[in-house]
């Protein structure tokens, strides 16, 4: 595929340099594409100004359809479908029904949310992730810098890189 | 490290805890009365034949398969207005009592799992472990004061031949009187309460001298041994509150049993605590104290507080389930006494909305976690639904179907929560508010999550 993509990468060694080479760059008015850690930097994601995610809300969701699937489904089907007598109660009774609704709510929205979030983070099988720089799984701090939405030439971002500490600048087409 | 940090407890602070309690007094005064007064229109009378029939009725679903007949005349009993104070002075001292045990468990639990997040709150709970003797005192008194109305086991002719004659309880007098003749003094109970007031202070004293002495000499040493101790102490509080609640709160409903009681009364005791924890949190935060603490400790306390509302209400469903389905009519007593008696039906209800639907819907956001106008709604919520948890354990037990809750109840409540804020209060004022020598002070500053 011949999308002409290029980047500019800075590559750090330590978190407390990179947290404060995020806001020395975007200072200076380029904006960042990513920054992938080989574990998570606490305040990254604050530097980096991210919103807040709506995972939550999907989780509530997801749960809230498995709450209401589970009610409906036991109801219909002890209550309506093939009423049974179980220890002398009604046949639609809510005790009873309570644990399987827990389950049903726990497990949707745990389903819910890690499908939301794959599709949302586009990952689906046979998908060959964009690696900037394998050293990012390993020991090393990537931020990448997409020169197609910066007015900067490369060399200048590099330069800006460089200068908050970056150990290395590369170059990544895709 | 941070400054140092002195809670003071100002005139106005004390001053509005002493309208707390004063206004609580005058209630429980005026509630007296009423009742008094109501009461004495039917007279001794109405109170034995209602007794009379709730024990005919409560032994009809209960031991009526085991053939126990019901005898009650010999049992006249206090006027209903005193059995009221009773069970109410029993019921609010077994809550507070927990508070109490809670803050000292609380610290417990953070040594021994080595928690560094919490060290600018640490203070707050061990605060509350100073009402541990002050309980333990009012429990041994008034357990010798309500004992003959409250816990119906104590009466002596259960356990002798002839008309009042209980197999059940005699069966389990062991349990009671040990090493003495069931239906005299019951050693053991009263043995087990001081022993386990006189360990829990005992630790409280001890891990409360390392804490205060880490203040002043700093270094590991004392925080090592603090650990060995809350270690040592989580055992013994696993086993002494599972007791405890068997005998304070289960052996009321004495034909009545539950293999949840235990835990059930640990978990309404550990999140009222930490309700109360993280409320106090927040109005020192509020008042320009706790300046190591920040939103993120905020919001593992806010954790804390919505976990444990959900465990409460796993506990209680646990409970609840197993007994509806199994109708067993020796166990399912306990619940038709508490949903179809007409006092004790809404609180029933009320119970699991206030400690359950409230707390588990408010604070399901990470943001109602972190902010403190949330915590200041929700926290009073779960600290009173679960004194309402509390009152249905124990009321319908001992009132059946004279119960109420009116003055009395609200009054008392108000009296107890007045002077267990005072203690707390006073004695949060005695040491630094916030440690000053922790070794995981920086954790807890740069604690982030």
């Amino acid at each position: 595929m011949e999308s002409n993509k290029n980047f500019v990468l800075g590559v750090f060694d330590d978190e407390d340099v990179l947290l404060h080479a995020v806001s020395k760059v975007k200072d200076k008015g380029i904006k960042i594409h990513e920054v992938y850690s080989p574990f998570p930097v606490h305040g990254l994601d604050e530097a980096l100004g991210y919103k807040k995610t709506r995972l939550p809300i999907a989780a509530f969701l997801f749960g809230m359809t498995g709450t209401s699937l589970a009610l409906i489904m036991q109801i219909w089907m002890l209550g309506y479908d093939w009423p049974m007598i179980i220890g002398g109660k009604n046949f639609v009774s809510l005790p009873p029904f309570i644990p399987v609704t827990f389950e049903l709510t726990v497990l949707l929205s745990a389903l819910g949310m890690v499908a939301t979030f794959m599709i949302v983070s586009d990952m689906k099988p046979y998908k060959w992730p964009q690696q900037f720089d394998l050293r990012s799984t390993d020991d090393k701090h990537i931020m990448a810098i997409d020169l197609a939405t910066n007015k900067m030439s490369k060399q200048d971002i590099g330069a800006v890189l460089k200068d908050s500490g970056a150990q290395e600048v590369n170059d990544k087409n895709f | 490290m941070v400054a140092e940090e002195k809670y003071e407890f100002k005139p106005e602070a004390k001053k509005k805890i002493a309208i707390l309690g004063a206004v609580g007094i005058v209630l429980f005064i005026l509630g007296v009365f009423m009742a008094m007064n109501s009461g004495s229109g039917h007279g001794e009378e109405h109170a034995s034949v209602q007794s009379l029939t709730n024990l005919v009725a409560s032994n009809d679903q209960g031991a009526a398969a085991e053939g126990h007949e019901a005898t009650a005349e010999e049992h006249h009993g206090s006027p209903v207005w005193l059995k009221r104070v009773y069970t109410s002075l029993w019921q609010n001292n077994v809550f507070f009592t927990g508070l109490g045990i809670i803050g000292l468990f609380f610290v417990a639990i953070q040594y021994a799992s080595q928690a560094g997040w919490s060290v600018p709150v640490k203070r707050i709970p061990l605060a509350m472990g100073h009402w541990i003797p002050i309980s333990g005192v009012l429990m041994l008194v008034l357990w010798f004061v309500v004992k003959a109305d409250v816990f119906h086991w104590t009466h002596h002719d259960l356990y002798v031949e002839g008309a009042g004659y209980d197999a059940i309880l005699d069966g389990k007098s062991g349990y009671f009187f040990w090493p003495l003749e069931a239906g005299g003094f019951p050693l053991f109970f009263v043995l087990r309460m001081v022993i386990f007031f006189a360990l829990w202070y005992l630790f409280f004293i001890w891990i409360k001298k390392e804490m205060l002495a880490e203040d002043v000499n700093g270094g590991t040493a004392h925080w090592t041994k603090a650990r060995s101790l809350s270690a040592v102490f989580l055992v013994i509080f696993a086993v002494s509150s599972s007791i405890a609640a068997w005998d304070w709160v289960m052996s009321i409903d004495t034909h009545w049993f539950s293999t949840m009681m235990g835990w059930y009364v640990f978990a309404s005791w550990w999140v009222t605590g930490l309700a109360l924890i993280t409320l106090v949190a927040a109005y020192l935060k509020e008042a320009g104290l706790l300046k190591a603490m920040n939103a993120n400790h905020l919001h593992d306390l806010g954790k804390f507080v919505f976990a444990f509302s959900i465990f409460w209400t796993y506990i209680w469903f646990s409970q609840f389930l197993l007994i509806y389905y199994a109708n067993i009519p020796e166990e399912t007593v306990y619940f038709v006494t508490r949903i179809n008696n007409s006092p004790y039906g809404w609180i029933f209800y009320t119970n699991i909305i206030l400690n359950f639907v409230l707390p588990f819907l408010l604070l399901m956001t990470r943001d109602a976690k972190r902010h403190i106008s949330m915590l200041k709604v929700v926290c009073p919520i779960v600290i009173v639904g679960h004194w309402f948890d509390f009152y249905n354990m124990v009321t319908p037990g001992v009132m059946q179907k004279d119960g109420s809750l009116g003055f009395i109840e609200i009054g008392l409540a108000m009296v107890f929560m007045a002077a267990f804020l005072f203690v707390m209060l006073n004695a949060l004022s005695k040491a630094p508010l916030v440690a000053k020598n922790h070794p995981m002070m920086e954790e807890a500053l740069n604690h982030h999550i």
